[in-house]
């Protein structure tokens, strides 16, 4: 067996005539957190819930932990922790109860869950509501409990649908550090249109939109891919002609398209955007020198995971 | 503990933890008491089979209502999904929760033992009818339990689980009688058809095979169908 954890091959799955998830491909190596990203209505969770064996493919194949989702599902799910989407968990029942019962769900040993029912409740925050019932929570302890819940049996690994939807700021870096610690010897999948928490957590990103998967890679990666196009320059005004120095800017070798932009009194601003991925600082400074203007600043904006996630699921410029 | 017995706990600790539970079981208490002793002291004779004649009507319409919310309101709240996600077989989560559901008609039906009791202390109680009788009980409220379930699992709306449910316990009821309605040819079928005919028949202490295979025939092809319906959403 290699050591991807989690392998999904063309998976597709049909909702009557329409397409939510459409050939999706991508694997998840041992070790890794993979942020699945996309805007909502794109298909994360109906890919996971067939990762989860929820929902059966349409067509494709996804294979968990060596096991087929739809002909070995048993084996999957006992090897998967699950978050779903908006956390339902049972109302009637408290926080210590609904762990016991997952607890014997799950067939675990009688002698140690109560030990490991106490650890990851303690780890997740939970020891001051456990004998609350789960009707009565907040958002953020609901989504611990689910949390918790997941993360019971210590399984290889974990697929969580939008972790930190509803928590605090605080809770939120709690949550996020205990995926990262967790995601060091475990497979982590997690959801989120929050991108500074991909950024925080994830060492891979797959993003979809709708249905389909446009990108696949480090954050690092993806950033690098849209980044060394645009340039801010401002320049003092001295009676030189905006216009023209426009001009000048747009006829520079390796310059798409320069234009205009507002800026603080008595200096011209542009916004200027690379054909091709060099580096144009250079050409632009020497630009400004040979032409005796007085620049006031120079600066390549490196593209967001903000702007890589909205050209590849817009499909507009940023 | 298999995982079918976790969730039929879990089911039970539900109904006793809502009012459901008590509600269901003080009504079906108090209006089989009445009834029984009013027909009793008319009639003077230390016998239940007044008693077991009101069953099948009631049982029409509390069993519905403690089934309807069984998977319809697992699906609704989404529940299931967590459910289903852990390593648990759809037929155990089906037989969890009709264990459940006939384990609360259990307790009520088993309260009706204290009239028994009080029976045989005012007159000699013929044991056979009696112990068929409960026997009788016993699998009839399963085929209703089961019945209900089955509903439950092909709606998200409670409501339309009650509704259904209702329907079909109704019309097996009904079958019995209508036999004199049907064409001669028909009249054996729509009698063997009939639910409480053969909880009759158990309940004169001849206990049947045909009988006891009607009604698990009945339990088991519902459980069977409720088990479909929930594995459907793997190939709809």
């Amino acid at each position: 067996m290699s050591d991807a954890m989690i392998e999904v091959e063309g998976l597709t799955k049909d909702y009557g005539a329409a397409r939510a998830v459409d050939q999706v491909t991508f694997n998840v190596r041992k070790g890794e957190v993979l942020g699945f990203l996309g805007p909502n209505g794109a298909g994360k969770s109906t890919t996971m819930k067939m990762l989860t064996c929820y929902l059966a493919p349409t067509a494709g194949r996804a294979r968990v932990a060596g096991f087929d989702v739809f002909d070995q599902s048993l084996e999957v799910r006992r090897r998967i922790g699950y978050l779903p989407e908006d956390t339902p968990i049972y109302r009637d029942m408290t926080v210590l109860e609904y762990l016991q019962f997952a607890a014997e769900l799950r067939q675990m040993d009688p002698a140690k869950s109560p030990g490991r029912i106490k650890e990851i409740g303690g780890r997740c925050g939970l020891p001051e509501v456990a004998g609350k019932l789960v009707g009565e929570l907040s958002k953020g302890y609901r989504q611990r409990l689910g949390l918790a819940q997941a993360m019971l049996h210590d399984p290889d690994i974990l697929i969580l649908d939008e972790p930190t939807s509803g928590l605090d700021p605080n809770q939120i870096v709690e949550i996020r550090s205990l995926i990262k610690e967790i995601g060091r010897e475990k497979t982590v999948i997690l959801s989120t249109h929050i991108l500074p928490e991909v950024q925080a957590t994830c060492s891979r990103i797959v993003i979809i939109s709708g249905g389909k998967l446009v990108a696949d890679g480090t954050p690092q990666d993806l950033r690098q891919r849209e980044r060394g196009s645009r340039y801010r320059v401002i320049v003092e005004k001295n009676g030189a002609a905006p216009e023209a120095v426009r001009d000048r800017l747009a006829s520079l070798a390796g310059v798409a398209r320069c234009e205009a932009v507002a800026g603080e009194q008595g200096a011209l601003a542009f916004a200027i955007d690379g054909a091709a991925t060099g580096d144009l600082r250079k050409t632009i400074f020497r630009a400004v020198v040979d032409n005796h203007w007085t620049l006031l600043e120079l600066a390549r904006e490196s593209a967001s995971l903000e702007d890589v996630f909205r050209h590849l699921t817009t499909g507009e410029e940023s | 503990m298999s995982p079918a017995l976790v969730i039929s706990r879990r089911e039970i600790r539900t109904y006793f933890n809502s009012p459901v539970a008590y509600i269901v079981v003080t009504v079906f208490v108090g209006i089989t008491g009445y009834l029984f002793f009013t027909q009793l002291f008319l009639e003077k004779q230390a016998e239940l089979r007044q008693l077991f004649g009101f069953m099948p009507f009631l049982f029409m319409f509390m069993v519905p209502a403690i089934t309807m919310r069984l998977l319809a309101d697992e699906k609704s709240t989404g529940t299931l999904e967590l459910l289903s996600t852990m390593p648990v077989r759809d037929w155990e989560v089906v037989v969890g929760k009709f264990l459940a559901a006939l384990a609360l008609l259990g307790t009520a039906v088993g309260l009706t033992l204290v009239f028994a009791v009080s029976v045989r202390s005012l007159g000699p109680l013929d044991r056979g009818p009696a112990i068929g009788g409960y026997l009788g009980l016993l699998l009839m409220g399963g085929a209703f339990v089961a019945i209900g379930v089955m509903c439950s699992a092909f709606t998200r709306n409670s409501i339309v689980a009650f509704i259904a449910s209702f329907g079909i316990c109704f019309a097996l009821y009904l079958f019995g009688k209508l036999t004199q309605f049907v064409p001669e040819a028909l009249q054996p079928l729509i009698a063997f058809l009939s639910i409480d005919g053969h909880f009759e028949n158990i309940g004169r202490g001849v206990v049947d095979s045909r009988d006891v295979i009607y009604y698990l025939s009945i339990i088991g092809t519902s459980l069977l169908l409720a088990t479909t319906s929930l594995e459907s959403r793997r190939w709809r």
